[in-house]
């Protein structure tokens, strides 16, 4: 009855096999890289130039998980430019940021998922007062 | 030679169901959530924000 405990020991792995990813489905997302800890640290120092932008309406949060200049009228032209790039320098640590969260836990195939995990946090936790793309439409939190 | 076949397919059945666990693991939003909560509170400093330093005063010392 050799191939019975041959049948029986196969599903005993696969098995085990399927309750290990389980854990790992269910548990914390690895986000303690070096990769991932430069990416939080140069957006942390570009946060205290956006912040007073975030106040003013100026720029807001997208609902794609970007930040977005969303009025520039109250903007005198001289800084329109500088804006402009603080806005790119953020969504392109933005994008590395979820790139490296997927990679970092070896599922290059869910940056698309922390993206919008990510959207949906920001605008969550964004304080009263930051303009946000809610279901398309822009509103004032 | 029956034995021999049926170990070839046990193989490829523990092969194939071993790479489907592999290959579809489902996004863990809950997680991912956790995360994100993580990298925004010290992106925005939410935690520093939300407990001033302000000193204590020293109540019952005037007395």
């Amino acid at each position: 009855m050799i191939p019975l405990m041959t049948v029986v020991r196969s599903w005993l792995a696969i098995i085990l096999f399927a309750a290990a990813g389980l854990a790992v489905a269910q548990g914390n997302l690895e986000i303690d890289t070096p990769a991932i800890g430069a990416l939080k640290q140069s957006m942390q120092q570009r946060h205290a130039q956006l912040a007073p932008l975030y106040d003013s309406g100026v720029i807001g949060l997208a609902a794609d998980g970007n930040i977005t200049l969303r009025d520039a009228s109250g903007l005198p032209l001289a800084q329109r430019g500088p804006v402009n790039a603080l806005v790119a320098a953020e969504n392109a640590d933005r994008a590395a940021l979820y790139r490296e969260i997927a990679r970092a836990n070896g599922h290059p195939e869910w940056e698309a998922d922390v993206r919008a995990t990510f959207a949906e946090r920001w605008i969550d936790r964004a304080p009263a007062g930051w303009w946000v793309q809610r279901g398309g439409g822009w509103g004032r939190k | 030679m029956t034995a021999l076949r049926s170990i070839a397919m046990l193989g490829a059945i523990v092969a194939s169901t071993s790479a489907c666990v592999t290959i579809n693991i489902y996004f863990p939003a809950a997680a991912a959530e956790k995360a994100a909560d993580r990298i925004i509170d010290d992106v925005w400093q939410l935690r520093e924000r939300a407990t001033p330093a302000a000193p204590q005063p020293v109540e019952g010392e005037a007395k």
